[in-house]
């Protein structure tokens, strides 16, 4: 950590008790296999009503973080909280405030919108099941597919189930990796203002990844830039590139993935 | 354990037999062929052999109770195969679905799916060939209980062993049933067996079943302490199997073999 470089909070910075607003605290996460280091020491917290971009080329150690965050890694050291709980000790009570979508998780084909909603509802233990799915059916534009298999939806229709899917037990902390990755722009635009519209809501906080800097420029409010498992630079994604003597989020992104030193010794 | 979350991995596989005839048609279509092949094999050999021996209790009433047990075991371990083929594991498991209410609902579908297998393989036998039950007596019931148990443990360890070995190994997993039944004395007495053989026996719990049920089959009495030897054996082996799945899932979790699993191994 002691490379990493701060500016101002953005817009979703925490108001007054910090710890009461804190979401996901990570505190020194470090994952190793066979004495190779993948993350190493990072620590951040995403806060209630903030979107985090977790930014990085790949392999940086982005999706083992989050992996580590969902509990299907386990860290070699370091600690994860999900609303104060203990991920490590209160395993199944830290999950049931969490939810996720990766573009590499798809539902199961073989069951309908409805039928994947129904039994994750079930898993997340959603009150009231029936009508929060009709909710985000509506929500999500699912209503047509409700009994359409999820396999034969297009890419883009399986990330909205995905995302419905996400946000069926209103989660307190919403991990998204690479959620637009195979979207349309259209859609995509589409996704990010229903993402903004549940950070605005102020009842959970989100983590982001993705490799679409104009995207993240628009959704963050704060974006971590992980460089071989560290956390290398930390700020507002729209004067981040600025304070670092660079014309945009992109460029910072690529001088971030081929000179990760240069910006250590700045 | 909430046993809403186990109830949802149980609807999930209900929802899948329901949408799909090659899931729904095995849950009956080869035990009734077994009953209808070793029905008819039962009667032949009531006509060439020995009239005051009856083979339909022994060796049809053997089939149902084996076909059983292999219907326990596969009902557990289709349900978790159907997370393998769907790559759902990331899905479950990052779930707050904790590992005994998974193995819970993959136990909760095994009952139903096995109970339909039961029901039709007891429609045949007594309906077609006249097994008559009254030959078992009360044992019956504690004789599926058993089979019903060690068929839980059985399923479980198939699942553990094909979490740790990855996708591929499930074709370890289907043939154990027949690897077993030459030392669960399914057709022959255990003392047909080898010394070695035998020892194998005493630790599997369908031999005391298919001992018992010969001895009252041929007009005999049976220990029901001895069924109950086997019955608890079956329950430690459900408590060693569900300890095993519990020990791969945190290495898996640990190697990070869960997240990746379509890879097959980590290293």
């Amino acid at each position: 950590m002691s490379a990493m470089l701060t500016s101002g909070a953005g817009p979703g910075a925490p108001r007054g008790d910090a710890g009461a607003s804190t979401v996901l605290s990570v505190v020194d996460l470090r994952k190793e296999y066979g004495g190779k280091a993948a993350v190493r020491g990072v620590s951040f917290e995403v806060r209630r009503g903030e979107i985090v971009g977790l930014l990085g080329p790949n392999g940086a150690g982005k999706t083992t973080t989050i992996n580590m965050v969902l509990g299907v890694l386990q860290p070699t050291a370091g600690a994860i909280h999900i609303e104060r709980l203990d991920l490590a000790k209160q395993r199944s009570a830290a999950l049931e405030l969490t939810n996720f979508a990766a573009v590499y998780s798809p539902l199961p084909g073989n069951l309908t919108v409805y039928q994947n909603l129904r039994v994750f509802g079930l898993i997340y233990g959603v009150k009231a099941l029936g009508a929060r799915i009709a909710e985000l059916l509506e929500q999500f534009d699912l209503v047509r597919y409700r009994d359409v298999k999820c396999g034969v939806l297009s890419s883009g229709e399986q990330t909205r189930v995905a995302l419905a899917k996400a946000m069926l037990n209103r989660p307190h902390l919403l991990l998204l990796d690479e959620p637009t990755a195979s979207l349309d722009p259209a859609t995509a635009r589409d996704l990010r203002a229903r993402i903004r519209e549940f950070a605005e809501q102020g009842s959970g906080g989100v983590l982001w990844t993705s490799h679409n800097m104009y995207e993240v420029e628009e959704v963050c409010d704060r974006v971590l830039f992980l460089s071989h498992g560290q956390v290398l630079l930390e700020g507002d994604p729209r004067t981040l590139p600025s304070e670092h003597g660079q014309p945009s989020l992109e460029e910072l992104f690529i001088t971030v993935a081929r000179e990760p030193l240069a910006l250590e010794r700045s | 354990m909430r046993i809403h979350r186990a109830a949802a991995v149980a609807l999930r596989h209900y929802y899948l037999l329901r949408g799909s005839l090659a899931r729904f048609l095995p849950l009956f279509a080869w035990v009734a062929i077994d009953m209808v092949l070793w029905g008819f094999m039962s009667r032949y050999l009531n006509t060439v052999t020995s009239q005051a021996y009856n083979f339909v209790p022994a060796l049809l009433g053997a089939v149902l109770l084996w076909d059983f047990f292999i219907r326990v075991m596969q009902g557990v371990t289709m349900v978790f195969f159907e997370d393998v083929w769907s790559r759902n594991f990331l899905n479950m498991f990052a779930s707050p679905l904790s590992i005994s209410e998974y193995l819970g609902g993959l136990v909760l579908s095994s009952i139903a799916t096995s109970t339909i297998g039961l029901g039709v393989m007891l429609v045949l036998a007594s309906a077609v060939f006249g097994l008559s039950f009254a030959v078992y007596g009360a044992l019956f019931v504690p004789f599926l209980l058993v089979l019903f148990l060690f068929g839980i443990a059985l399923g479980i360890f198939g699942c553990a062993l094909v979490l740790r070995l990855g996708p591929a190994s499930e074709w370890f997993v289907w043939p154990i049933p027949a690897l077993l039944s030459p030392f669960a004395g399914v057709f022959y007495p255990l003392s047909t067996l080898p010394a070695w053989m035998q020892s194998v026996s005493h630790v599997l719990p369908p031999s005391y079943v298919f001992e018992g049920m010969r001895a009252l089959a041929a007009g005999g009495t049976f220990q029901v302490s001895t069924l109950a030897w086997g019955g608890g054996l079956a329950v430690v082996e459900i408590l060693l199997a569900c300890a095993f799945f519990t020990r791969v899932h945190q290495q898996a979790v640990r190697s990070g073999l869960i997240a990746r699993y379509s890879a097959e191994s980590v290293s």
